[in-house]
C-alpha cells in the first residue's frame, strides 16, 4: 500500500512545533505585540526579481509575504504587531526551502532598527537558546573574507573571485555578490551573525541613508548556523521611491525574461496616506523550527512538505 | 588497443540523431545524485544537490562532483536555471583475465567474448587486487576505460613470505606477504607460500585463509 499518505514530520516534531509556535505567541504577548490575520491570497503580488507569487487564475496570487498588508493595517492605525502564517514561492524547494513555508512577520512602531534586532536577537534565544551574535556590514564581511571593496563594485574581480570559490557557469555582479556573501559566512563559522548596511541596489523596502560617500540600505538579516533566518528592514515610507524600485525590478524582470508584475495599487495608495515611522522584520520559522529540534531539513517540521523528489 | 565494444555501449541520455551524437545536457532542476556530467572536461559524478537562494536574492544549486578519473570531489554552485553537459559514462561488468605488464585485459561477460584492455591508470590501484575471473565493475567515458573496481573480496595466492609458524593460529603478531599480484599485506604468522588468501579490495586487508 502506498505510504505517501503519511506526514512528512513525525507527530512528536509536530507536538514540539505547537510548543514552540505558542512560545513565540507568548514571546509577543509579553511585549504588548499585536496578533493579525491578513489574506494569502490578494489580487496583487510583488514585482520582485528573485520571488515568483503563484497565480490563481481569477483570483491573484497567493503571497510571498504578508507585508504589504500588514503596512496597510499600520497606516489604518495599528499598534505594532506580528503575524504567523504561510506564504508561497514559486520554484523553491530543497533541504531548506518549501513552496510553502512558515513566516512570522513582525512591524514595531518607534523602534530603532538596532532595537529591532536586539528583538529578534531575543527571540532567537527564546526559541533555541541563547548564544552571542556577531554583526558585520556587508562591506566588512566581504573586506575579511577576500580583501573585496563591496562598494567600488569591480564586477571582473567580484566575478573571479567568486569562480575561484566554486561558482560555476554564467554569472553578472549580483549573482557573484549574493555567492560571495554565503560563502563568506560559511568561512566564518560563527553560530549567529547579523549582516548590515545593504548596496543601495539590494535595498528591496528598506530606507536608504547616505554614510559617507555612499547610499545603504538600513536592511540587516540574521544568519544561524550558515541559514539565513530573518530579514529585517528600517522601512520605506516614500511611495515615489517605491514607485521607482518597482518600475526598475519590472524592468529587470523584462531583461531575464520573466513577467513583468502590475504594482499594488493599493499599497502604492497607502504609503502616499503615510506609513507610521516603523521597522519590520520576516523571520522563517520553519528553519527556525528544525534548529530547535536539531532537524537537517524542513519537512521535518512541516506536516506535509509539498517537497518533490 | 585491440578492443571493441561499440554496440554495447550507449551513451545514458544522448539521443541518436542519423549518425550524429547528440549530446545531452542537465538543468540545474533536473540535478540528482548519480548524474554524469561534464565538469571542466572531466567526467564527474554528482554525489548530492542542494538548492540554496537568499530571500531576496538569485538562486543557486550547490553540488557536490566526485571526479571520475581522479576520484577527488570538487564543489559547485551553479546559478539555478544553467546546465551541465551531460557525460557519456557507462558502467559494466567484466571478468579480468590477466595482464601483459602494460595493459589489463578483461572480458564481457555475455556470449560474445570481447576483450578489452585498460591501461594503468584506469586501473589504478584496483592492480593489487586483480584475481582471474574475479568480476570488475569498469567504468567507460567515451567508451575508454577509466576506471576499475575490483569485487570486495579476491582470492589471492602468496607468492613471497617468511616461513611460518605451524600451530600459531591463535591472535598474534602479523608479517608482510607479497600476493601473486605483486602487492604487499599484513598476514598473521601461519600463512605460508602457496596460501590463498581472502581479501577485502576496500581496505587492502587480510580477511582469511580460503578453504580451496
Amino acid at each position: 500500500m502506498s505510504e505517501a499518505w503519511q506526514p512528512t514530520a513525525d507527530v512528536d516534531s509536530l507536538v514540539k512545533r505547537a510548543e514552540l509556535l505558542d512560545r513565540t505567541r507568548s514571546f509577543f504577548r509579553e511585549r504588548g505585540i499585536v496578533e493579525v490575520q491578513t489574506s494569502t491570497l490578494d489580487q496583487y503580488g510583488v514585482t520582485d526579481v528573485a520571488i515568483e507569487n503563484i497565480e490563481v487564475p481569477g483570483y491573484g496570487y497567493l503571497q510571498s509575504s504578508p507585508e504589504y498588508q500588514m503596512k496597510r493595517l499600520l497606516v489604518a492605525g495599528m499598534p505594532s504587531c506580528y503575524q504567523i502564517g504561510p506564504v508561497f514561492r514559486a520554484g523553491e524547494a530543497g533541504r531548506w526551502h518549501n513552496t510553502e513555508f512558515t513566516m512570522l512577520e513582525w512591524y514595531e512602531l518607534d523602534v530603532s532598527l538596532d532595537q529591532l534586532m536586539a528583538n529578534v536577537a531575543a527571540l532567537v534565544d527564546c526559541l533555541i537558546g541563547s548564544q552571542p551574535v556577531l554583526t558585520n556590514t556587508l562591506a566588512e564581511l566581504l573586506k575579511n573574507a577576500f580583501n573585496l571593496d563591496l562598494h567600488e563594485r569591480n564586477e571582473s574581480r567580484f566575478i573571479d573571485i567568486a569562480t575561484g570559490e566554486g561558482l560555476h557557469g554564467l554569472c553578472d555582479f549580483t549573482d557573484a555578490l549574493d555567492f560571495l556573501v554565503s560563502s563568506a559566512v560559511a568561512k566564518l563559522d560563527v553560530p549567529r551573525i547579523f549582516l548590515t548596511e545593504y548596496p543601495s541596489y539590494q535595498a528591496a523596502l528598506a530606507r536608504t541613508e547616505r554614510r559617507g560617500n555612499i547610499d545603504v540600505a538600513l536592511r540587516f538579516e540574521l544568519v544561524v548556523n550558515g541559514l539565513e533566518i530573518a530579514n529585517g528592514y528600517d522601512e520605506l515610507r516614500d511611495a515615489v521611491e517605491f514607485r521607482r524600485r518597482c518600475d526598475n525590478d519590472n524592468m529587470r524582470r523584462e531583461r531575464l525574461g520573466l513577467k513583468p508584475k502590475p504594482v499594488d495599487p493599493n499599497f502604492e495608495a497607502a504609503l502616499v496616506q503615510g506609513l507610521p515611522e516603523c521597522c519590520g522584520v520576516a523571520v522563517g520559522l520553519d528553519r527556525l523550527f528544525a534548529i530547535a529540534m536539531g532537524k537537517p531539513a524542513v519537512s521535518d517540521v512541516l506536516a506535509f512538505s509539498t517537497r518533490v523528489e | 588497443m585491440a578492443f571493441k565494444l561499440e554496440p554495447k555501449i550507449r551513451p545514458s541520455r544522448s539521443t541518436h540523431l542519423l549518425a550524429f551524437h547528440v549530446m545531452a545536457s542537465y538543468s540545474t532542476n533536473e540535478f540528482r545524485p548519480g548524474l554524469k556530467v561534464l565538469l571542466e572536461g572531466d567526467p564527474c559524478v554528482m554525489m548530492e544537490s542542494e538548492f540554496v537562494k537568499p530571500g531576496k536574492g538569485q538562486a543557486f544549486t550547490r553540488v557536490k562532483f566526485r571526479n571520475l578519473i581522479t576520484g577527488r570531489v570538487w564543489e559547485r554552485t551553479l546559478r539555478s536555471g544553467e546546465s551541465m553537459e551531460a557525460a557519456d559514462v557507462v558502467e559494466r561488468d567484466l571478468d579480468y583475465l590477466y595482464s601483459d605488464g602494460d595493459l589489463w585485459y578483461f572480458m564481457t561477460t555475455d556470449d560474445n567474448y570481447d576483450q578489452i584492455a585498460a591501461d594503468a591508470s584506469a586501473v589504478g590501484d584496483a592492480k593489487d587486487f586483480l584475481a582471474e575471473q574475479a568480476r570488475c565493475q569498469i567504468t567507460f567515458w567515451n567508451n575508454n576505460p577509466i576506471s576499475v573496481t575490483p569485487p570486495n573480496f579476491v582470492n589471492l595466492a602468496v607468492t613471497e613470505t617468511d616461513p611460518g609458524l605451524r600451530g600459531d593460529t591463535a591472535q598474534g603478531g602479523t608479517k608482510p606477504a607479497t600476493l601473486e599480484t605483486g602487492a604487499v599485506i599484513n598476514v598473521p604468522l601461519f600463512i605460508e607460500i602457496g596460501d590463498v588468501l581472502r581479501v577485502d579490495t576496500r581496505t587492502g586487508e587480510y580477511v582469511s585463509r580460503s578453504k580451496q
